[in-house]
């Protein structure tokens, strides 16, 4: 089609943008200047706000990305399972390094941020195909075949388990489902869950969910039940539920394994939510890297409606109707934030919003909107079926229920594993083969790095928190250069809006960078710890508050790797050497730097 | 209307309920620093300057509304230094030099560091490379000044409401756009206003430099802030 006809297609409706710009930079790999006038024009916008939104997101640009184009995950699981050979033979064969498109315009290699496949690296994403477990052969026949005109998908290999190998999914992507525990991988019987709930009053719902002490499972444990009260409660109309499927934490990917096997139960999970708060609307906003499970997850929406478990009168319910509909994210790890998610899903850069006003009062479309996420919902289904007494059976006090964590890096068995709230680290790296552990990243690159004398610690939202990702290094790992990458993760993700965040980050790791140059006093470690706390208590949303995690844990516990590395004895060492810094300029001009003096030759 | 009483910094003060913290604090007499905030326009809480502290939790004020009992924490010592880091980030993060530009004595982030007393920055001067785009026929966006407040993208639209400024990228990287088209058709007052919501140097009108002599502008006998206790007396 046309590229003028793919702009047209579309309604002439701002919050259309993304999906615009998503179907030009398919057809055309680029959004070209004539683009950005074509899709201005129809939306009734800016060239300049159409620009901003493509250069907002990793999947949109404004320059060429090839005919095929590489999205190589560049997060630290990657790194540790041989992401540098990977990429250097990508190099070799496109003739062109990372961020830049190949002489010929067949193939654009970039970098990306945690796919997702964080139990299967290196991975990548091609043509929006996932590729996992890359090696330098295997990237070598790969390149040779999209150069050659071989569509992407035809070049995946053997498929992986369960419904990766449905004729709607054909991924190479295996699920690593290692432990089965009672409340997600538990018997469901389709529909069961809503057919409970419409059987309730909305409040008796909200009550159940309330009595189960159901927190938030994307990381910031906020009270579901609390949550839909609050969204119930608002006056304005309509009010929309938004499931979250935008897990962009390094190291995580249960959502990924959920939404794969357990899509009908997620999309239970809104229902019950939609009938809690009063909804009728309901969104799935699916992150761009899992855009390849979107036809199943439309085949599974089309199955729920035909059973009217979506729909009209769902399960014989004279008053509640409720539907569902996708929306596709663009890679930015920032939308993972609530109110970002929602800018995003309406079109827009996924800047976050100020809080107060939170979504459950002004969201999605300015309605009031309960944002939960993947998780939670199908948790919330199941408390429905089973009650609240059963789900406060499992767990620990303040934690109720279990947790789907995303185990990865130096172990044995990488996957998901559904466990109990408050059991220790320990019994996790023995279930997951990592008895030499050093260190645990818990709750991804802004959650707390562990060493052994923490192992004890138990995984719950007392005392170690994690939306899911569990990271294990071993002790050959440096992991200074592990806080380091992640540092870097930030400031690429940073969505650049306030000053602490978007300037705060970079300093934050050029100081580091200064300690590990072996250039750092006890002054420097200092002020790391300074500016860590002042990007935390200053920045506007979760982003800048939890990105100093990497180097403020890091400072807690393990100390003694900062401590051998700086210079003990000075008070203060210069940002750069005097020497070095002037010698270009000395031999332009004929002199001779001595100790930070200048002589002449 | 129900009046809401509040503190800050300990002051008894009153305000009407749906202020922002800013705007109740200067109906009180009361200076809070701010930069991005500009009357009229829809806060954003970019900058984060004007952070204050309630039930030890820190929020920004221009986009804060007063709450009933608010126990507002505002001037003390630990807030100015976090301020004022965040002033030394703006600086470290541009290229800002003050005596070469058309805009010191007018420039909010220059007024803002003397009244909170900056000296030399603690953080490393960053020096990034920005671009100056001066393709528009009325004014030039020189990218070395923005300290992305977002005024000219929330104030300036052209007569069909469309954004003659936007952000553009990401990350550290991220920027101001100016439109070119619609830059193209700005009206002379359109542009002068751009150039005057601007608080730093970075939106200036073309063939007007230096119009206001040095001595006569804005915080040259006074610093930022001076006229809210004077308002609020009124």
């Amino acid at each position: 089609m046309p590229e003028k006809d793919i702009v047209l297609k579309h309604p002439k409706d701002p919050s259309a943008l993304l999906d615009v710009i998503r179907d030009v930079q398919a057809r055309s790999g680029r959004v070209s200047d004539a683009a950005v006038g074509r899709i201005a024009a129809h939306l009734k916008l800016s060239e300049a706000e159409v620009r901003g939104a493509v250069t907002f997101y990793h999947f949109f640009s404004l320059d060429p990305r090839g005919a095929s184009t590489v999205y190589l995950n560049d997060s630290i699981t990657s790194r540790m399972k041989g992401r540098q050979a990977v990429a250097g033979v990508f190099e070799e064969e496109a003739g062109c390094r990372f961020g830049e498109v190949s002489p010929d315009g067949s193939i654009g290699l970039f970098p990306t941020s945690c796919i997702g496949m964080s139990d299967q690296e290196p991975s990548a994403v091609i043509d929006g195909v996932i590729f996992t477990n890359l090696t330098p052969l295997k990237v070598r026949h790969l390149v040779r075949a999209l150069r050659a005109g071989r569509p992407a998908q035809d070049l995946v290999g053997e498929y992986g388990d369960g419904a990766n190998q449905s004729d709607l999914v054909r991924a190479m992507v295996v699920n690593n489902i290692r432990r089965r525990g009672p409340v997600l991988f538990g018997p469901h019987q389709l529909g069961e869950a809503v057919r409970k709930a419409v059987s309730m009053t909305p409040e008796a719902v909200i009550e159940e969910i309330k009595r189960a002490r159901l927190l938030g499972r994307g990381g910031a444990g906020f009270p579901t039940g609390l949550k839909w009260d609050f969204c119930r409660r608002e006056q304005q109309a309509p009010h929309y539920v938004v499931c979250n499927a935008d897990e962009g934490e390094p190291g995580t990917f249960k959502d990924r394994v959920v939404l794969t096997e357990l899509p009908d139960l997620v999309f239970e999970g809104m229902a019950v939510a939609g009938y809690a708060v009063g909804a009728e609307e309901g969104v799935l906003y699916l992150r761009a890297e899992y855009a390849y499970l979107r036809p199943h997850l439309e085949a599974v929406l089309a199955g729920l409606r035909r059973a009217n478990f979506l729909g009209r009168n769902i399960a014989g319910s004279p008053t509640f109707h409720f539907d569902i509909t996708i929306k596709l994210g663009a890679g930015a790890y920032v939308c993972g934030e609530e109110s970002a998610l929602l800018e995003s899903a309406e079109g827009k850069r996924g800047e976050p919003r100020n809080r107060p006003p939170f979504p459950v009062q002004i969201g999605y479309r300015d309605r009031p909107t309960t944002v939960n996420n993947v998780e939670t919902l199908c948790t919330a289904a199941r408390i429905l079926v089973h009650g609240a007494a059963w789900f406060c059976s499992m767990g620990t006090p303040k934690s109720s229920g279990t947790k789907l964590l995303s185990v990865s890096g130096d172990c044995e068995r990488p996957g998901v594993y559904e466990l109990e709230f408050g059991l220790t680290v320990d019994e996790l790296l023995d279930m997951a083969g990592a008895k030499d552990a050093f260190a645990v990243q818990v709750g991804g690159a802004s959650g707390t790095m562990i060493g052994r004398r923490d192992f004890g610690r138990r995984i719950s939202f007392e005392d170690l928190p994690t939306g899911g990702s569990i990271m294990i290094f071993g002790p050959w790992r440096d992991l200074l250069e592990i806080a380091a990458g992640f540092m870097d993760f930030f400031i690429e993700e940073s969505c650049g809006w306030c000053t602490p965040c978007r300037v705060g980050n970079v300093l934050l790791k050029k100081k580091l960078e200064k300690v590990l140059s072996g250039r750092g006093t006890r002054q420097d470690l200092a002020e790391l710890e300074s500016w860590g706390k002042l990007v935390k208590t200053m920045s506007r949303c979760g982003l800048g508050q939890t990105s100093p995690h990497p180097i403020l844990s890091t400072l807690q516990n393990f100390r003694e790797l900062y401590d051998a590395i700086i210079d003990q004895n000075k008070e203060h060492v210069p940002e750069f050497d005097l020497t070095e810094a002037t010698l270009e300029s000395a031999r332009l001009t004929h002199r001779r730097p001595i100790l930070g003096e200048t002589a002449h030759e | 209307m129900n009046e809401i009483t509040f503190s800050i910094d300990g002051k008894a003060c009153k305000a009407r309920p749906g202020q922002t913290i800013v705007e109740a604090a200067k109906s009180n007499g009361v200076y809070i620093p701010t930069l991005c905030h500009f009357e009229g326009l829809r806060p954003v809480g970019s900058c984060r300057i004007c952070t204050v502290r309630s039930g030890g939790r820190y929020m920004a004020a221009c986009t804060q509304v007063i709450l009933e009992g608010m126990a507002i924490e505002n001037a003390v010592p630990d807030l100015e230094d976090l301020r004022r880091a965040i002033i030394e980030m703006l600086f470290v993060s541009g290229n800002h030099f003050c005596p070469a530009c058309e805009k010191s004595g007018n420039c909010e982030l220059q007024a803002l560091a003397y009244r909170c007393q900056m000296l030399a920055p603690r953080f490393p001067y960053l020096w990034p490379v920005r671009t100056i785009d001066a393709q528009a026929p009325r004014l030039m966006l020189d990218r070395n000044r923005c300290v992305r407040c977002l005024r000219c993208v929330r104030g300036i639209l052209n007569k069909d409401g469309k954004k003659v400024f936007a952000a553009g990228l990401r990350s550290y990287e991220a920027t101001i756009e100016v439109d070119r088209t619609l830059a193209a058709d700005l009206a002379e007052e359109d542009a002068r206003r751009a150039a005057d919501n601007c608080p730093v140097g970075a939106i200036l009108l073309k063939g007007k430099g230096f119009a206001q002599p040095i001595g006569t502008r804005r915080f040259d006998h006074a610093p930022i802030g001076s006229d809210v206790k004077k308002e609020a007396g009124r």
